[in-house]
């Protein structure tokens, strides 16, 4: 029996008096590799967001790691968390993001060693040797001194990688990782992605890459309107779909 | 008759830059009409040249322009701070500080700067005694002459950095929003605190945008500590009318001061573009000059 890592429960959001998540409900085990995809709007980004509640919801429940994401309960009300016990929380998630948002003044060796200094208050030759170390793991051992100006795409989204797992997370978040990437750069990332799965890490990954989804994935999800439509293995769920949505979306992406 | 394009050079050929024959012309005609203005004031028999090179180091002069540099640093300094702190709480989603932010600024802009110095130099004819303590009671923290406590040079500064930091909130709160709100996110997904978001990813980036608007302000507030003038503040221009009010040398001790003017705001130029290189680094376009730089542990603002 493996541990439960994402335990989301009827989540429920909505911008105004629009609904974008109509009761997500979905578990995620330690290790797992989950693949999110659905059309365009379909709430894939807001859901991620929700779960290391970079945005707020509105209903239901989500658990990472056991703990209460974002709020505590008192009775049957969910009161929202000082900012405090927020970041504090988000610390154990990593997230990628689809532009990178390396952050622009700093070199990559910075980037990856400004959190894991600041926040987690590690001493500077430590964070040098871990942000060193991390580099290496993303094929980049040459570039810590470069700016993210000064890197391809490709490079920007493996050191925004190697900066999320700097704070040695135990889920990582990644959405469309590679959607902003050149096609001949998008290999380089998706093997970064595939060595960190290898090597153990719960990983939710919301991608159109259907490639890397067949090969990677435990599982994958279909969401459409801020719904799950199907759950399952890659082969159920991209190569036998069961669901008429489902296949139309397939049919369109493919 | 063949044409020069039929005739065959081969690959011997000259490419010659366009070529800009108005930029000569008008640069010429400029350098003619400054030589003509320093020609005539140098020639002028109304102004007596021996007086203003008298009076050029005169040590009232200097100590003048001491205070006058003295007075801007510290009023950019708190201006600045305090800018920061408007332009955050406008910002704010509390409405409150948003309301109270707002009506700092419009109430500092909205009045002149003269008499705003004024006011603050008078304080003590409105409010002869100062006291600070827990009203309808016996406590008192501080109590005396207006003043004493608040003597011109602070009323001054009081003046001068409360209109400041009402201007340059502004610039402050535009260089916060032109930072991408990905950074804010990414800095957020990291754990990173809202405050040490914005000390440590959103305002070394808005110094960028900051920079050059607040060069500006700096410079335009050197100039306006001459207002202090108004309330006897011994600063430059207040020096160099007490000294013309009794030898009535007014245009050569305006000469002298708007020298030393002039030679400050040059000079302010320099640590702007130290700052702005600065806060530029990374920001260069792919492909542009910077090159990468060596790891430094002391890193830290
Ligand atoms: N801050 C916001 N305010 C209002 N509406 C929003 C906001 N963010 C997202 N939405 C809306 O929520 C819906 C879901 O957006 P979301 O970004 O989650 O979609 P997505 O599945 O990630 O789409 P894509 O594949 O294009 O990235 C969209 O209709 C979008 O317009
Ligand atoms: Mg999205």
């Amino acid at each position: 029996m493996s541990e439960v890592m994402v335990d989301a429960r009827s989540v429920r959001k909505s911008y105004g008096s629009v609904e974008v998540l109509s009761g997500i409900t979905l578990k995620v085990e330690q290790g797992e590799v989950l693949c999110i995809i659905g059309p365009s709007g379909s709430g894939k980004s807001t859901f991620l967001r929700c779960l290391n509640h970079l945005e707020s919801i509105n209903g239901g429940r989500i658990y990472v790691n056991g703990e209460l994401m974002g709020y505590r309960q008192v009775g049957n009300v969910l009161y929202e968390m000082k900012s405090k016990d927020i970041a504090k929380a988000r610390q154990g998630i990593g997230m990628v993001f689809q532009r990178f948002n390396l952050f622009p003044h700093l070199t990559a060796l910075q980037n990856i060693i400004e959190a894991p200094m600041g926040v987690a208050g590690m001493n500077a030759d430590d964070a040098k040797a871990l942000g060193l170390q991390l580099l290496e793991q993303v094929g980049l051992a040459d570039k810590g001194d470069h700016y993210p100006s000064q890197l391809s795409g490709g490079q920007q989204q493996r050191v925004a990688i190697a900066r999320a797992l700097a704070m040695k997370p135990k889920l990582m978040l990644f959405d469309e990782p590679t959607s902003a990437l050149d096609p001949e750069l998008v290999g380089d990332v998706l093997d970064v992605m595939k060595n960190l799965a290898k090597a153990g890490m719960t990983m939710i990954v919301v991608t159109h890459e259907m490639g890397f989804a067949k090969e990677v994935a435990d599982r994958v999800v279909f969401i459409d309107k801020g719904q799950i439509v199907e759950v399952g293995t890659p082969k159920q769920v991209l190569d036998n779909p069961q669901e008429a949505r489902t296949k139309a979306f397939l049919n369109k992406v493919l | 008759m063949p044409k020069a394009q039929d005739i065959d050079y081969g690959d011997d050929v000259v490419a010659v830059p366009l070529r800009h024959p108005w930029r000569w012309i008008s640069g010429a005609l400029a350098t003619a009409l400054l030589l003509n203005f320093i020609y005539s004031v140098v020639s002028a028999k109304s102004i007596q040249h021996e007086i203003v090179l008298k009076f050029l180091f005169d040590h009232r002069i200097l100590e003048g322009a001491a205070v006058t540099v003295m007075v801007t640093v510290v009023c950019m300094t708190i201006g600045a701070v305090l800018a920061t702190l408007l332009a955050i709480m406008k910002l704010s989603v509390n409405p409150l500080l948003r309301w109270l932010a707002t009506g700092f600024i419009e109430f500092f802009r909205g009045t002149p700067l003269l008499l705003q110095i004024v006011f603050w130099g008078y304080l003590g004819i409105i409010f002869p005694e100062l006291f600070l303590g827990v009203p309808f009671t016996d406590i008192v923290f501080v109590r005396g002459e207006t003043s004493d406590i608040i003597p011109a040079i602070v009323a001054g500064i009081i003046a001068l950095s409360l209109n400041e930091a009402a201007y340059s909130a502004e610039i402050v709160r535009a260089g916060i929003l032109a930072v991408d709100q990905g950074q804010t996110e990414a800095a957020k997904s990291l754990g990173m605190s809202s405050k040490y978001t914005m000390r440590r990813i959103v305002l070394p980036q808005a110094m960028r945008v900051i920079i050059p608007p607040m060069g500006n302000e700096f410079i335009g507030m050197l100039k306006n500590t001459s207002l202090l003038q108004m309330i006897a503040v011994a600063e430059l221009y207040t020096q160099a009318s007490t000294i013309s009010s009794a030898n009535l040398a007014q245009i050569e001790l305006l000469i002298v001061s708007g020298f030393w003017y002039l030679l400050m705001t040059s000079i302010l130029g320099f640590p702007q573009r130290a700052l702005e290189k600065k806060y530029g680094r990374g920001f260069e376009t792919v492909g542009g000059r910077a090159a990468p730089r060596a790891f430094k542990v002391g890193r830290r603002l």
